[in-house]
């Protein structure tokens, strides 16, 4: 690949560290550090808050796979990833002020500091950091192998170094700058995410000659390529809809996006972000996807589903154009994997050190140990990384949808139901997960739908029936 | 502790009551749009701006159609409440 397409990569790059470098600076050290390292003094405002909610959560296969997908498919595939239009309004509706008030009044930093305060219980604890640490640890991992492939495509050099930029770029800035450093690249990378959508799209369209062009050249090729129902038509309605739970509303149950509801600074910013979010995710959604479709007609015969967006880049784009464009995923990746590490050491540091071991820790020794375990976990990842084990690249397969199910109702019932308890919590991410697990390896997509709906329903009831058994709700009007 | 609930939750489990119907408004819209009119065999699609007339209205004009809901349901329906204690105050204890 030519130095025009590596410029603008190796820019971003090198911003992106910049800008990391430069935020940290402002980390406070006396008794706010754990909320300033973790949750960057809950100051967001709208624009930053949604732009971090957005970038966290779209992955490389926004960017990559779905757009593959898409291509593959038609606009069934399209039609599916527009289910995470709602992802952009729905966490922060649903969780609303109430998590953010709730959160302020026990002084949460973690996602797991509010399932504490709420259920008084060791065990929900527990199982909660379990799933967090091990779950959201393999999917980093396959997220870096991803940001490391994605480098050594673009630019040729080896699987070896490629992870080694890759690493050498998000560690540094989230080691040092904290949750702060984090929603702030977050930012940039989402504004990277959206131009890179903009000039894919227009280039593509350009190029097909058209839109109405491209539909009839689809049309002849397939007919199905436009309908709803995929190009070999496996596309049911209900399994498209399925999707709504889990790229959707199952998005909730999600730590790395539920404890950025917790994150902002006033109502204002979370009603502003509800705007930008909704706009920016269907956007970049509808954007890349139909660029993957449209790309059909001007690349025709592509394999493998990866090389699309890479290629078509390429293809329509002037050379350090499609150096912006593909900084897009890797924008994608690098925001999600930054998010995610920070969860993991916060887990590690907040929800077990401080909590189970040593409640007392000193506030500089806490400082020096966040910086540490951060760095050990990220050093991990990246050890891991350069040759994943099995059972890595087997969790990863349930850390998605495995989470969801987890945490959803432990989250939404905690805020919303006062019957709901310990034994429920625990009942609900015990059945949530495991089910998760069984059916995945057993039964994928049951009846039908995607794997992650029976699951879901199955841990609700659990909840309420686990609520209902002796255990107490909570005493306090906090909640 | 008080008694009775914070003020501030009934107004956010009012707004939270009302994301979850803006939701399954959009579900019932991208749905009824999608199957409804792209059910049809292709030879019968009728098209918008190029797009298939089914796509265009479930997924291209539901998205600005929600965005817009999403912005009047904030602007008109979402209460500002503050965070910080029980009592309203200003935001001016910002550190």
């Amino acid at each position: 690949m030519n130095l025009d397409v590596i410029l603008p990569l190796a820019f971003f790059l090198v911003l992106v560290f910049l800008i990391g470098i430069y935020t940290s600076r402002h980390i406070k050290s006396g008794p706010s550090f754990l909320q300033d390292y973790f949750l960057a003094g809950r100051e967001l405002g709208g624009f930053v808050l949604a732009m971090t909610m957005v970038a966290t959560y779209g992955s490389a296969s926004s960017f990559i796979g779905g757009p593959g997908a898409a291509y593959q498919l038609g606009l069934g595939w399209v039609l599916l990833a527009m289910a995470q239009l709602v992802t952009g309004y729905f966490t922060l509706a649903v969780l609303g002020k109430k998590f953010a008030i709730v959160a302020r009044k026990i002084n949460a930093v973690t996602l797991i500091d509010f399932l504490k305060a709420r259920y008084e219980s060791k065990w929900v604890v527990i199982l909660s950091a379990l799933s967090i640490v091990i779950f959201l640890f393999s999917a980093m991992a396959a997220q870096w192998v991803g940001g490391g492939r994605l480098i050594e495509s673009f630019t040729g050099v080896s699987y070896t170094t490629a992870l080694f930029i890759f690493s050498g770029s998000v560690l540094v800035y989230v080691i040092a700058g904290g949750f702060r450093a984090v929603v702030i690249t977050d930012a940039i990378q989402g504004v990277v995410m959206v131009i890179g959508t903009i000039i894919i799209l227009a280039g593509t369209i350009v190029a097909g000659g058209g839109i109405e062009n491209i539909m009839g050249e689809l049309r002849a090729e397939n007919p199905n390529l436009i309908s709803p129902f995929g190009s070999d038509e496996s596309l049911t309605p209900l399994f498209v809809s399925s999707f709504w739970i889990l790229v959707g509303v199952g998005v909730v149950g999600l730590p790395q996006i539920s404890v950025r509801a917790m994150s902002y600074r006033n109502s204002k910013a979370m009603h502003r972000a509800m705007i930008i979010g909704t706009f920016v995710v269907g956007f970049i959604m509808l954007g890349m996807h139909l660029a993957g479709v449209f790309g059909r007609v001007i690349l025709p015969g592509i394999e493998v589903p990866d090389k699309v967006m890479p290629l078509l880049a390429l293809e329509v784009l002037p050379g350090w154009l499609a150096g912006i464009v593909l900084a897009a995923p890797l924008a994608a990746v690098m925001s999600t994997v930054d998010s995610v590490l920070l969860l993991v050491s916060s887990a590690i540091i907040k929800d077990v050190y401080i909590n189970y071991i040593k409640p007392d820790a000193e506030e500089r020794f806490v400082k020096r140990l966040s910086f540490g375990i951060t760095a050990v976990v990220g050093l991990s990842v990246f050890a891991m990384a350069i040759n994943p084990p099995d059972l890595l690249i087997w969790l990863n397969l349930f850390a998605f949808g495995g989470l969801e199910a987890a945490f959803i109702w432990p989250i939404v019932m905690g805020l919303y139901w006062k019957r709901g308890n310990a034994n429920g919590a625990i009942a609900s991410i015990v059945v949530g997960v495991g089910s998760y697990m069984w059916i995945h390896l057993n039964y994928p997509n049951l009846w039908g739908m995607h794997t992650v709906v029976m699951p879901i329903v199955l841990a609700f009831f659990a909840y309420i029936v686990g609520s209902f058994t002796k255990g107490d709700s909570p005493q306090t009007n906090t909640f | 502790m008080k008694k009775g609930n914070d003020w501030r939750y009934r107004i956010s489990n009012k707004e939270a009551i009302m994301g979850s119907v803006l939701a399954i408004l959009n579900f019932i819209w991208w749905y009824a749009f999608a199957y409804g009119l792209g059910g049809r065999p292709v030879k019968e699609y009728t098209y918008i701006l190029g797009f298939p007339a089914w796509f265009f209205y479930s997924c291209i004009l539901g998205f600005i159609v929600f965005t817009i809901l999403v912005f009047i349901m904030v602007k008109f329906f979402f209460k500002e409440v503050p965070f910080d204690s029980d009592d309203n105050e200003g935001e001016g204890d910002s550190r």
